[in-house]
């Protein structure tokens, strides 16, 4: 083991302490992925119609705002977790950095435009 | 960095193809297209209804079209089969499920269950809207 400085401790081995951290945190973004996205599945089916007033109305609701809002940041970090262990798999050198750096600006880009999105919709409410 | 004179593990050339190894691959597969096209078509659905009206309408054209009905119901099957695939995960963490008979039986049961969920909800989109 190494004694002292950061890379000494590193090298000498030893784990970062975090290893289980990525596979507990995809557990516990599918359990909430089960009940948030079956919940957007049913709501979409028992809304009357997808058009444009029926579903901004929808979407003004505190009640559907805010569970959207969960859904996009739950769903979005478990699929970061799970495309992570895919580029893991299949890419063995260097590129793997940078297609790293990629799924982050797309999960976090994206999940950032979808719940601006809602909240923009939310915040308009139903009159506007 | 490996070392390519070095064999890897024998794995897919190898076994004999199976219900678990379908379901696996499927897992992974339908992971990566919900997380692609169905974070894609969530967010595009969502901005185009923060856009207006005419933003929402032009989405609402390319979703009905034939080739959006076609990822609309693909996203629909893979989300199914990646539920039901990720439940047995979820199961089998538990080490539950592990014996070869329980194993398989589970591995086809969310295959099954996935083409049923898919085909109730759609029968149900065109029985309640035409």
């Amino acid at each position: 083991m190494g004694n002292g400085t950061g890379i000494g401790r590193v090298r000498g081995l030893g784990s970062a302490k975090s290893g289980t951290h990525h596979w507990w945190m995809q557990r516990v973004t599918a359990a909430g992925n089960v009940i948030l996205v079956l919940w957007f599945v049913f709501s979409l089916l028992s809304l009357p119609a997808l058009d444009y007033e029926t579903v901004i109305k929808w979407l003004s609701s505190p009640l559907v705002a805010v569970p959207m809002v969960l859904l996009v940041a739950n769903v979005f970090y478990h699929f970061r977790l799970g495309l992570q262990v895919v580029i893991e798999d299949y890419q063995h050198d260097e590129t793997r950095i940078g297609l790293m750096i990629l799924l982050n600006f797309y999960a976090v880009g994206l999940a950032a435009l979808a719940i601006f999105s809602i909240l923009k919709i939310a915040f308009r409410g139903a009159a506007g | 960095m490996r070392n390519p004179s070095r064999p890897l593990s024998p794995h897919l050339t190898i076994w004999r193809w199976g219900p678990h190894m379908a379901v696996s691959i499927l897992h992974r597969a339908t992971g990566a297209a919900l997380s692609i096209a169905g974070g894609i078509g969530l967010t595009w659905w969502l901005a185009a209804a923060a856009s207006g009206p005419e933003q929402y309408a032009r989405f609402m054209r390319v979703a009905h079209s034939w080739i959006g009905m076609v990822v609309v119901v693909g996203l629909s099957w893979a989300f199914f089969q990646h539920l039901f695939s990720g439940l047995r995960h979820l199961l089998l963490d538990t080490g539950a499920g592990y014996e070869l008979r329980t194993n398989r039986t589970w591995a086809i049961m969310t295959m099954v269950g996935s083409a049923a969920a898919t085909l109730a909800v759609w029968a149900y989109i065109f029985s309640a809207r035409g």
